[in-house]
Parts: structure tokens; C-alpha cells; sequence
């Protein structure tokens, strides 16, 4: 199968990219996120991670938590850049929901065949989903997991878990007698403790679960399978999200650079200033151009959508580093401070870079599809296959 | 079926099949002479010749100007030029010698000459016959183009044209040269005039061309100095004082940003040659020795070369979601990344393609033993007329800025 020329982006995904916008813009533009999310400055404050949830009704409302569940499962089966679409949306407004896992979630129980049928029906009737994948390690590589399975029953502890505290089920992956595989278990079941992590980010929370013999749904007998060929789309929507917040870092620092006079000139008349916002854009677009070329590949060209995938994750998080840094250093004294609101933008991009694997690693994977394992390093770093 | 074929429309197709049939028939074969990596690094008259022939016959057979209105010589096609491209570059032709005419001038003729003017250059242009330059730069005026000093002073329906251009790329086969002239000494934009003119006729009279050596060794671009020469009132483009906006118009071609594509075959090179591509340089590393295994496996090396593979991905991306409005936020910020974009990838992909050779980096075209006959030095070295011609990296990033970013004027 060949990918359409317009990225299957057609009218309705255009929609919903200029609804979301309009929606995050008018619900929850900067300056009340701020007051929302930044009350505390205190560096040792404990974890609180408040969230409009009354917003979050709303989007589950409007159907975007259910968009990347299949028709035939009841959701909306949007492609994956129309979804994509919306998450760079989502990223542009720092917004704090647990939308990412929901959506991850849906594309990896779209691989389980019926055995996620159930799970999915949840995600349509609203429930919202952290994935309990990485170890306290924090491997990227999600071949293995801190969990471990007997029969239906989960025992040990999944870490730096997305949403922990907003989601109502964890999609779990743990290794047992027949490896690697996934199970569904809701939040309130008996045997799960949370703890939440004390993290940089104001918009996001994260934590660890603790499985003291859970009993839990398994999804198939196929789970690494599954895993394996859904993270594609789980890292574009991840790219997606730090594409969005560039922008918006980068339509900032314009703002500010046009107004800002020293040596009575604005500060964008010198191009010491004016190139590397130049580069920030030129990254931002290299950036959606890979994504959405990827988000098309799962819905057309799955064979390529892993390798386009690495290319657009390891591109995304360059630009989320990049965006971030020059956005505070345009910014001067004042980019420096809590009351401006670039910091908040500036810790989601520094979160965002390393949740699902850095640059670094994604362009090793994407080595070892494109020359094969590194023959003199031994290729026991986890190397991967082109699926 | 390629991706792009299956986007075609019914016109589209229907000549899609036509080039690839005629491309089949007609196709030049290998190469009888040695060629250069680009039109650019044209040197012999051997070279010229054999290239010549060949877009003479993809003139003929409709392949060359495709877009362009019957009148003027083109196929009066819509959107065909590309498909026609495509297939030349599919069926690994060579490139046409004609670079700047077709890219550059051709399109500015089309916007600003007068009818007659049109079709007496343009299908001679379009064959190859009479090979185009460009003559803008000075001495005095690099990056600050607006500065030239070439003056023209009226005479009857004639002007008079003295001065000095360089980096005057295929002047020295040149019929006909695009120029940049001052008409008006007291404004700096408003005085300047654009025009055509015939410089070949003129050698020994009025013009003359001298060689310029590149760092690399070879020749290629030119200094032509007018003295006196007489240029006829219809060769002027646009009127008197509007020389910089039909400058702008070769500028958008020349940078790729233009609304017009260029015919453009290629693909196929002399066993020599090669591109300096991703690709081309992961094959490199494949087959450098380094350490018990090749250069391939060294993880910074990869690193490095994956950062080339995406940076090329995005490029031809870039190039696709530009016709995409839903996914465009200003319509030239795509387009005017273009020229910026290729020429740094290219310089980086040639430079790291000297690391991953290592100490054989050293060998140049006469060693047998330098890595695919010395062309990863060349590149490099050629690289650099890629970012400072047409608007130097820097002169492109002001532009970026201050029209797609709106920031205040660089001076």
C-alpha cells in the first residue's frame, strides 16, 4: 500500500485539528494553566497535579478519548494523523489529561484481536487509561517490564506510570510462563497502591503501582506481539504532543522578540537573536513533516510505520530540547522566572524527551533497522527488526 | 506503482506513460564522455555536446517545458513537468546543461518579457541550444545584491551596458546572460533594471569572459566584464526601476520556492560520479574498515549518519506537505526552507562522509585508492557554492525571519 499524498489529513481531521485548537485556546488558555498548575513554587513541594477534570468530561464528551478505537469496537476509528492532529493540539495548550495513555492504550488493544474487546468498550464508555509498562529502571525497551505474571494474578511494580492519578485503568505488561504479556486492571482493584513521583513537570503526573497479587484481565496470548507493532503510533502521538508545545514556545519567543527593545532595536533585528529562532522553526517543520508521514504509515504502510516512527521521535525530542532552551534564553531575565509562562512549557518539553525513549535511542533503533546490529558492539542492546 | 503515481490525474497519467515509453526508446545509454556532478562543473566542450543532444531530444519529444503555453515553445501541459521529471529521474537519464535557463530564466522570461521577446528565447532555451547564465553578482555586491553597480546608460532605443559580474556559472558557453543592472544611480532599489542580453555575439566586443579556478581545481564559473556593450530597449524585462521584483521572481525559482518546476532530468552519472546522499554515505561505511569491523558499527558514527537519513526524510517530507494547505501555517514557510535545507544537508552529509573514510578522506580524484574515486572531497568542497550562492545560509535565515517570523529587519 502507498500513502496518499495529503496524508489522509482530509476534511474531518481537519475539523477536529481547528476544533481542539479553539477548545484548548478557550478552556484553558496559558494564564489560567498557570494559575491551575503553578500554585506552589516550593522546589520540595509534595505531588499534587491538579487538572481541570471538568474539561476532561468535556473531551470525553466530544468523543476524543474513543477516536482511536476501531468502528467495529464501537469508537470513532479516526487515522492516526487526525489524531495525531489533535495531540499536537493538546501539546500546544501543555494541557494535563491523560489523553496520550487513552489513546496508546486504544491502539494497543486494537492488536489484541477480541480478547480487548471488553477493555475498549471501557475506553468508548469514557474510562481513562495509564500504560504500567517500564521498569524502576525506566528501560524504554518494553521487551521486559518490572511485572510479573502467574495465571491472571500481577505481582511486582510498573514505574514511571503516565497519568497515574487520573486514569481509572492500567494496561500492564508483565513476563511470565508464556512471556511477555498484557493485562487490564482497574485502578480500585484489590492489591493496587499508587505512589506518586515528585516530578518537574506541572502538567503531567507520574507514579509508581505497586501489584500485590492483582488479579487481573489478560488481553490474548500475543501481548509482545501487540505491544510491538501499537508503540509506533504511541511515540507519533508523543512527537505530536512536543511539535505542538515547540510551536507554541516558538510563537512566544516571536512575540517577545518583536517587542522586546535593547540598543533601540527590537530584539529580533539581531540576528544573533533571529537565526536560532529561524532553526527553531526549521526543526519544528522537519518534525511534523516525519510525523505525519508516520501517522500515515500506520494506517497505510504499516511495514514502514516503526522506522518512520523512530525517525520522527528522535526528531521530535531534538526540537523539544531545542524549542525549550532557546525559548527561556530568548526570553532573557524574565524567561527565567516562575511568573513567565515559558518554564511550564519548557519542563513538559524536558518530560516529553525522555518519557518513550530520548533522540539518542531512537536513532540507534533506527541503525539497527537501517545498517543492522552494530557487529563489533554485539547487537545484545536490544536490536530491532524492520516489522 | 510509486506513491506519486497513484496521486496522478487523468492528464497526469496518460503523459506519465507516454515519457516512460519514449524514456524506454530513447533513452542515451552510458555516457561517452566523463561528467561533472552537476550542470555547474560543466568544462569541456565534449561534455557540453553530449549533454546538449540529449535535452535537444527530450525537448522534442514534449519532456522539457511541459507547463509552459504552446506559444512559447511549451507542451501547454498542467502540472506535468513534475511527472515528466520524475520519469527521467526513474529512468536515470542524465542532467540537462541547461541549468540556469531552465530553473531561472525561463520562468522570469515567461513573467516579465514582452510577447515577442518570449518566443524568440524561450524555445531555443528549452532545446538547449542557447545555454543561459546569470549575471548578478559583483565584486561589490554579494550577499547585498541591491548594490550592483553594472551600469546601463540610455542611448536611442539602445543601452549601453559597463561593468563587472562574477561567479558566473556556464558563462563561458553562454548565448545569452539575465542581468541585474543599475539604471539609476540616486535609488538603490528603485534604480535598478532587469535584462537579457546576448553576450556570446559579443565576446571580443564588448564582453569578455575569464575563468575562475574553484578551490577544488576545477573550472565552471566565470568574471565577465562589459565594456560598452549595446543592448536593444525590447530586451528589457518588466519596466525601468522594477529590476529587483523580476530579480525576486529568479531568486523564488532559483531557491525552489517558485511557482513554476524546473525540467529536471538526472540520476544518471559517469561510473566516477556520484551523489552525496544518506544513502550513499551509509554504503560508504559499510565498506570502510575500522577496527574488527567497518566503520558501520562505531555507535557515534551511526548516530551521526542517522541524523542525515532523518534530516533527508524531513526534506522530501517538507516538500510533500507543502502542497498540503491543512497542514501548512504560513504559505511561503515551507518553500523558502528549501534551498537552506539542501544546501546544509548536503554540506554535512559530505563532511561526515570524511570522517567515516577516515584517513583515506585524504585521497583525491587521481588516487586509485580514495573511497568512491575521491568525489566525498569534491562534494564537500563543492557544498560550500551551494550555501553561499543564491543567498548565502545566513542571507536565507534573514529572510525566514523576517518574512515567515516577521521579525524586524536585519541590516
Amino acid at each position: 500500500m502507498s500513502q496518499p499524498n495529503n496524508y489522509g489529513f482530509g476534511e474531518e481531521a481537519a475539523l477536529l485539528k481547528t476544533s481542539a485548537a479553539k477548545f484548548f485556546a478557550q478552556h484553558l488558555p496559558v494564564d489560567r494553566l498557570h494559575a491551575l498548575v503553578a500554585g506552589s513554587h516550593d522546589p520540595n513541594r509534595r505531588p499534587e497535579a491538579p487538572w481541570p477534570q471538568d474539561l476532561w468530561q468535556q473531551m470525553v464528551d466530544l468523543g476524543w478519548t474513543s477516536l482511536a478505537v476501531p468502528e467495529s469496537a464501537g469508537g470513532l476509528g479516526m487515522p492516526c494523523v487526525a489524531v495525531a492532529g489533535l495531540m499536537e493540539e493538546l501539546g500546544r495548550a501543555a494541557f494535563p489529561c491523560p489523553l496520550l495513555g487513552t489513546l496508546a492504550a486504544s491502539y494497543v488493544l486494537a492488536e489484541c484481536g477480541d480478547a480487548g474487546h471488553a477493555a475498549q468498550q471501557e475506553i468508548v464508555e469514557g474510562c481513562a487509561v495509564a500504560l504500567a509498562l517500564t521498569d524502576s529502571t525506566g528501560s524504554w525497551d518494553t521487551a521486559s517490564s518490572g511485572m510479573t505474571y502467574e495465571g491472571e494474578i500481577l505481582s511486582g511494580s510498573a514505574h514511571f506510570v503516565q497519568d497515574v492519578r487520573k486514569a481509572q485503568r492500567f494496561l500492564v505488561s508483565a513476563s511470565g510462563a508464556q512471556g511477555m504479556q498484557l493485562f487490564w486492571v482497574a485502578v480500585e482493584a484489590d492489591g493496587v497502591g499508587v505512589e506518586s513521583d515528585a516530578i518537574v513537570d506541572l502538567t503531567r503526573d507520574q507514579g509508581r503501582i505497586r501489584f500485590n497479587g492483582v488479579a487481573a484481565q489478560r488481553l490474548g496470548n500475543a501481548g509482545a506481539a501487540a505491544l510491538d507493532r501499537a508503540m509506533p503510533a504511541l511515540w507519533i502521538l508523543l512527537a505530536a504532543d512536543m511539535a505542538g508545545a515547540a510551536e507554541w514556545l516558538l510563537q512566544t519567543s516571536v512575540e517577545y522578540a518583536k517587542s522586546r527593545q535593547q540598543f533601540d532595536h527590537t530584539l529580533g533585528f539581531f540576528q544573533a537573536v533571529k537565526h536560532p529562532l529561524v532553526d527553531v522553526m526549521i526543526h519544528i517543520d522537519a518534525t511534523r513533516s516525519l510525523l505525519y508521514s508516520a501517522a500515515c504509515a500506520v494506517d497505510y504502510e504499516p511495514a514502514r510505520a516503526r522506522q518512520l516512527a523512530h525517525m520522527a521521535q528522535a526528531s521530535a525530542c531534538d526540537t523539544a530540547a531545542f524549542s525549550a532552551g532557546r525559548a527561556v534564553q530568548t526570553h532573557g531575565g524574565i524567561g527565567f522566572t516562575w511568573e513567565c509562562y515559558v518554564h511550564l512549557y519548557f519542563k513538559r518539553q524536558k518530560h516529553s524527551e525522555v518519557l518513550w525513549g530520548d533522540a539518542t535511542w531512537h536513532r540507534a533503533r533506527l541503525a539497527d533497522i537501517l545498517l543492522g546490529g552494530p557487529a563489533a558492539a554485539g547487537s545484545a542492546q536490544g536490536a530491532e527488526t524492520a516489522a | 506503482m510509486s506513491d506519486s503515481e497513484k496521486r496522478d490525474s487523468a492528464e497526469q497519467a496518460e503523459f506519465r506513460r507516454y515519457c516512460r515509453d519514449w524514456l524506454a526508446d530513447h533513452h542515451p545509454g552510458e555516457p561517452t564522455v566523463r561528467l561533472p556532478q552537476s550542470p555547474l562543473e560543466i568544462m569541456t566542450r565534449d561534455q557540453l555536446g553530449y549533454l546538449q543532444a540529449w535535452q535537444r531530444a527530450a525537448y522534442d519529444a514534449g519532456l522539457v517545458g511541459c507547463d509552459y503555453p504552446v506559444e512559447v515553445g511549451g507542451g501547454g501541459r498542467k502540472d506535468c513537468q513534475r511527472v515528466a521529471n520524475e520519469e527521467m529521474q526513474a529512468a536515470r537519464t542524465p542532467f540537462f546543461p541547461n541549468v540556469i535557463g531552465l530553473g531561472m530564466a525561463a520562468p522570469t522570461v515567461l513573467h516579465h518579457a514582452q510577447d515577442d521577446v518570449k518566443r524568440e528565447l524561450l524555445p531555443r532555451l528549452f532545446s538547449g541550444e542557447d545555454i543561459w547564465c546569470q549575471g548578478f553578482s559583483e565584486p561589490g555586491a554579494g550577499s547585498d545584491l541591491a548594490s550592483v553597480q553594472t551600469f546601463a546608460e540610455p542611448k536611442g532605443d539602445k543601452w549601453v551596458i559597463n561593468g563587472h559580474k562574477v561567479w558566473t556559472s556556464l558563462a563561458h558557453f553562454a548565448e545569452w546572460m539575465i542581468i541585474l543592472l543599475r539604471t539609476d544611480k540616486s535609488h538603490k532599489y528603485e534604480g535598478l533594471s532587469y535584462f537579457v542580453v546576448p553576450i556570446r555575439a559579443a565576446i571580443g566586443s564588448g564582453v569578455s569572459v575569464r575563468p575562475l579556478i574553484k578551490m577544488t581545481g576545477e573550472t565552471g564559473f566565470n568574471e565577465v566584464i562589459f565594456d560598452g556593450l549595446e543592448v536593444d530597449d525590447r530586451y528589457r524585462l518588466d519596466e525601468l526601476g522594477k529590476g529587483w521584483q523580476v530579480a525576486m521572481t529568479t531568486l523564488l525559482h532559483e531557491r525552489g520556492a517558485g511557482e513554476l518546476q524546473a525540467p529536471r532530468a538526472g540520476g544518471l552519472k559517469s561510473r566516477e560520479s556520484h551523489s552525496a546522499t544518506a544513502r550513499s554515505l551509509l554504503e560508504l561505511a559499510r565498506k570502510t574498515p575500522r577496527g574488527a569491523g567497518t566503520a558501520a558499527d562505531d555507535p557515534v558514527l551511526r548516530d551521526r549518519m542517522m541524523q542525515q537519513v532523518i534530516r533527508e526524510e524531513a526534506l522530501k517530507e517538507n516538500q510533500r506537505r507543502a502542497r498540503v494547505p491543512a497542514l501548512l501555517d504560513h504559505p511561503m514557510r515551507l518553500p523558502l526552507q528549501n534551498k537552506l535545507l539542501a544546501s546544509e544537508l548536503g554540506q554535512d552529509t559530505a563532511r561526515i562522509a570524511l570522517e567515516v573514510a577516515g584517513a583515506a578522506a585524504t585521497l583525491y580524484m587521481a588516487d586509485e585508492h580514495a573511497p568512491d574515486r575521491g568525489q566525498w572531497p569534491l562534494a564537500y568542497m563543492n557544498s560550500f557554492g551551494m550555501t553561499i550562492a543564491a543567498g548565502t545560509s545566513e542571507v536565507q535565515r534573514n529572510i525566514l525571519g523576517e518574512r515567515v517570523l516577521g521579525l524586524a529587519k536585519s541590516k
